[in-house]
């Protein structure tokens, strides 16, 4: 990402502000452009408006959650290359699995490595 | 009144009938039975008050004061009874097919041919009386209505009172004898006797008030008047001579009457559709006797009062009261009542008497003579029919003969108990014969028949004699001057009136006969057979086919023939395939019948043509051997052995499916607490990953990055410090609530001031509430009473409330009013704020664990979720109640109420 190129665009969404924290200094530190959403429809607005290549997304939030936001993002126009990636409390196997079926391209449990997720969109990122 | 007016209404009022008993009949026929309904069962049985009652307790009133009661007392007394005997006989009809009195006894002394004929020609001697009474009072009822004597005197043919009889014989043909199997009920019958019953009480009550409140004014008034009646003194008190006896002997004849009586047993036995019925008739039937006769006495007395001076029959004081006072329409009513009442009696009577008659004579008769048998077996069925109707309009005939040659000349009460009396004689044999397994058929023979024939000597005689046809010295002087023989005085007993004499006499003999003979007698294997049936009937009755002990061979073909000989084609197929219903299995390969066959075959006969009769069916078609008792005994042992053993295994099997029931609940609630716990563990971690994860990435971070800024790291550092604190209250709670809800949690109860719990709250939550800017307003009583509790749980549960407002209070403007105050015995406080309040469908699921955490509608609270929940818990331990008032928009009131006294320390 040291590349010339344009800075890579992560939205991050959670409604915990103890966990935004975290995410939103990661992401900068490694030179991301970030946006930030506290809630599902925060979230599909950031989307429409942003257009971001990476989504950090939360499942259980108020209104709209997590599933809903990523079919939103699979259905809209210009976000085909766009890689999302759940990072949830819900570690059942059902809701694993739900998680890819409406379009993840990963899903992380909470509590998570940072090091781990920031592997990962890097290597999303460039694939 | 017109003459032909009256015929008209009468011969109406039959056609009323008619269409009553064909629409009862459609109904039945579409499956809305009337009959399957108790209270009609009941009203059916009022047909015990006959023309006797309407028209004759007036007369007997009037002539010999109180004691027309004594025929009521008697069936109200046995109604209680009912209970232990009707329903036995019921029973053992039900399960043996018997459709006549004269067939229960003939069956219960082992289906001998000759008793059932006996006790059918006492019947038939004894009802018909009894059946031209009613003939009479019709006739006369008209008479008194038309004011002539046309009714009665004219020829045959001008004779009003034998196109009636004639007209009932039609009506009964035709509702009576539509099947020839007699156990088929007759639902059109009995609705149309039902109907009657109703009938005859609303308009004798009617004709009673109008006596008592239109005539004179009132019971008292009557009464007055009647007491300077020179009579009267002697009317209402007993005569000490005889009066205790007659009193006794009229109130034991009615409770037999009301038993065995053959339109008593027709209604009450062979038309019960459930025994449950009789519940309802053990009460209703008594209150039925007692309403028609609450206005006897009035319009007796009110009648002998009007009458002194004209010759009126007191019998027709109902009907004459009205008739004399002008009230034409009122008057043609309570000729109908008194109609109806009669046309009951004759309609019912003469059906049994014909089903006796048929099945008891004409049977054994046809199918005794070879040459007879084998001539018209092809057309039994029909000439069953023809003779039952026939012996129907035969018995209508005999009893209108009677009424010309001899009931004219006797009062309606005098010739209804000689038939009383008749069939009481039958009385031992069947008591006995349910309750009393030596009972033999010589000892009921002879009892019968010497109760019968002291019957004839004491009571028929002298009637006979009243109308000229015996010279009167037999009653004087004894017959050939034998003056023990005097029919009034028999041996030289005086001092009883005639009907206690006679009673006394032929129950004496009759009762020592049946018991002594008996003792005396063998039994046969078959009476014996019967005799445990009948006396066992509750233990026998569901495996009928196999408490009858047959030894023979049969073949099925013969059997078949049998029972459409006497079916039908199509209803003995139908039998034959319900009883492979019931015994599948049973084909014999060879054509054999099994004995289960033969008696279930029987039993079906025997509902057609009389049980004594089917015997002779049965017997005639298969080769049968002889068994000892000691063999039927031992069978009857065995199979009663094998009932009990059923019964035995079907209780173990309830006991177990039960057991297993409760098993099964108890798992499935077991499973549902596990649902509960599964649900609250993973909302539990959950929770607990959410601090974690932060602290996790918070940590790294700090790890990772040594050259982060200050503030940065500063303020990473107090996330972590607050989201471990998070974790721990997370941590507090969830134990804490575990402790109560397992009810392991205890409290350090202690006198509490509730005004210092509040206080200290507030003081640990002030200065979140300067922060937030909230208006706190605090407004406890003074001298609040001590509550026992737990301190430090009161001040967790009030924190928990504070800042659950302060939560979510106006963003604001927000304003909390903490409240509390004495009211009915509890300390009450409230905290109210003013925020956008809750809706009142939630009102219940936010005392629930995790409920904000996992309904996700609402914005997820920086508190653990089961803060709520635990003080609820706390406030219940307290004995207290906790709940929250609020609507949308309107902000939210949680109060709780802790008890004053609290008499032990509790647990959850």
């Amino acid at each position: 990402m040291t590349k010339s190129k344009e800075k890579l665009k992560v939205l991050v969404v959670d409604d915990e502000p103890s966990i935004l924290m975290p995410l939103e200094f990661l992401m900068r530190k490694n030179g991301y452009q970030v946006f930030i959403a506290r809630n599902g429809t925060e979230a599909i607005d950031s989307v429409n408006k942003e257009l971001p290549n990476v989504v950090v997304l939360d499942i259980m939030m108020p209104d709209v959650d997590g599933y809903e936001v990523c079919r939103h993002i699979r259905t809209k126009d210009g976000m085909n290359d766009a890689k999302v990636i759940f990072l949830s409390a819900k570690t059942k196997e059902a809701d694993i699995k739900k998680g890819y079926e409406v379009g993840a391209d990963l899903y992380i449990p909470k509590p998570f490595s940072t090091r781990f997720l920031m592997d990962k969109i890097k290597e999303l990122s460039e694939s | 009144m017109n003459y032909w007016v009256v015929i008209g209404v009468s011969f109406c009022y039959l056609a009323l009938l008619f269409g009553l008993a064909s629409w009862a009949e459609k109904r039945s026929a579409a499956g809305r039975s009337l009959v399957s309904n108790p209270y009609i069962y009941a009203l059916s049985m009022a047909v015990y008050c006959t023309a006797w009652t309407y028209y004759g307790s007036v007369g007997r009133a009037a002539t010999g004061g109180l004691s027309y009661l004594a025929i009521y007392i008697g069936p109200t007394l046995m109604a209680p009874l009912w209970w232990v005997v009707l329903r036995k006989i019921i029973r053992i009809c039900k399960v043996q097919r018997i459709t006549t009195i004269a067939d229960f006894i003939s069956s219960r002394y082992g289906k001998n041919l000759l008793l059932g004929s006996v006790v059918t020609i006492i019947c038939v001697l004894g009802i018909i009386p009894y059946i031209s009474i009613q003939l009479k009072a019709i006739a006369g009822s008209m008479d008194i209505l038309t004011g002539t004597e046309v009714a009665s005197t004219g020829s045959l043919f001008a004779d009003s009172s034998f196109f009636i009889a004639i007209g009932l014989g039609l009506f009964t043909i035709v509702y009576g004898t539509r099947h020839v199997e007699a156990t088929e009920r007759h639902e059109g019958m009995v609705t149309a006797i039902a109907f009657e019953s109703l009938f005859k009480l609303v308009v004798f009550v009617a004709a009673g008030i109008f006596v008592t409140y239109g005539v004179f004014n009132g019971f008292g008034d009557i009464m007055h008047q009647a007491s300077r009646l020179p009579n009267f003194q002697q009317l209402m008190t007993f005569e000490a001579e005889s009066g205790y006896a007659q009193w006794f002997w009229m109130v034991v004849l009615s409770m037999l009457a009301i038993l065995f009586l053959p339109r008593q047993f027709q209604v009450a036995v062979v038309e019960n559709v459930n025994e449950q019925h009789l519940n309802k008739a053990m009460w209703l039937f008594p209150l039925y006797l007692f309403v028609i006769n609450v206005f006897v006495l009035p319009v007796a007395f009110g009648g002998n009062l009007l009458f002194e001076t004209t010759a009126v029959d007191a019998d027709m004081f109902v009907l004459a009261i009205p008739l004399s006072e002008g009230k034409n329409l009122l008057a043609l009513l309570v000729y109908l009542g008194g109609y109806s009442a009669a046309t009951s009696m004759v309609i019912v009577a003469t059906i049994a008497l014909s089903v006796m008659m048929s099945n008891n004579l004409i049977m054994p008769l046809l199918l005794g003579v070879p040459v007879l048998k084998n001539k018209y077996q092809e057309k039994i069925t029909t000439i069953l029919l023809y003779s039952r109707r026939l012996c129907i309009l035969l018995v209508l005939l005999l009893a209108y003969l009677y009424y010309k040659g001899v009931a004219e000349h006797y009062s309606l009460v005098e010739v209804g108990l000689v038939s009383f009396a008749a069939v009481a004689q039958f009385a031992p044999a069947i008591i006995g014969g349910i309750f009393w397994k030596e009972g033999t058929h010589s000892g009921a023979m002879a009892g019968i028949v010497a109760g019968a024939i002291l019957w004839f000597y004491t009571l028929v005689v002298p009637s006979i004699v009243g109308v000229g046809m015996l010279p009167a010295s037999i009653l004087t002087e004894g017959p050939w001057d034998i003056a023990l023989l005097k029919p009034f005085e028999l041996f030289g007993l005086q001092g009883l009136d005639y009907i206690s004499h006679a009673m006394f006499w032929s129950m004496f003999f009759n009762v020592s006969l049946y018991i002594g003979v008996s003792l005396l007698s063998r039994q046969t294997s078959q009476e014996r057979n019967q005799a445990e049936v009948f006396v066992d009937i509750f233990r026998y009755s569901t495996v009928f086919e196999s408490s009858i002990v047959w030894k023979g061979t049969a073949y099925i073909p013969d059997i078949k023939t049998l029972l459409v000989n006497f079916l039908g084609e199509r209803r003995a197929e139908i039998a034959m395939k319900n009883f492979h219903r019931k015994y599948p299995g049973l084909v014999d390969e060879t054509g054999k019948a099994d004995p289960k066959l033969v008696n279930y075959a029987e039993k079906l006969l025997a509902g057609v043509i009389g049980s004594s009769s089917a015997r002779i069916m049965v017997s005639s078609v298969a080769k049968e051997e002889e068994i000892s008792i000691d063999e039927v005994l031992h069978i009857l042992h065995e199979s009663q052995q094998l009932i009990s053993m059923n019964n035995e295994l079907r209780r173990k099997s309830m006991e177990l499916r039960k057991a297993t029931e409760q098993l099964r609940s108890a798992n499935e609630r077991l499973k549902q607490l596990d649902e509960l716990k599964d649900e609250f563990l993973s909302t539990v971690t959950h929770e607990l990953r959410t601090p974690l994860t932060s602290i996790r990435a918070l940590s790294e971070i700090l790890y990772d990055n040594p050259e982060m800024e200050q503030e940065d790291r500063e303020h990473f550092l107090h996330t972590i410090v607050k989201e471990s604190e998070r974790l721990s209250r997370l941590i507090t709670h969830v134990l804490d609530l575990e402790r109560f809800e397992s009810g392991k949690q205890k409290l350090n109860l202690a006198p509490v001031q509730m005004q210092e719990v509040i206080a200290e709250s507030v003081e640990a939550l002030e200065q979140l509430v300067q922060e937030k800017n909230i208006d706190l307003v605090v407004d406890v009583q003074q001298n609040l009473p001590l509550v026992q509790a737990d301190r430090d749980r009161l001040i967790q549960v009030m924190v928990n409330l504070i800042s659950n407002a302060i939560k979510f209070c106006n963003p604001v403007q927000g304003k909390i009013i903490i409240s509390g105050y004495f009211i009915d015995g509890d300390v009450k406080v409230n905290v109210v704020d003013n925020g956008k309040g809750i809706d009142p469908e939630f009102h219940k699921q936010i005392f629930d664990k995790f409920y904000q955490a996992r309904n996700q509608t609402i914005r997820k609270p920086e508190g653990s979720g089961l803060g709520l929940a635990i003080s609820k818990k706390i406030i219940e331990s307290h004995q207290g109640r906790m709940w929250v008032e609020s609507e949308s928009g309107k902000g939210a009131r949680f109060s709780f109420v802790l008890p004053v006294k609290v008499t032990a320390p509790a647990t959850v």
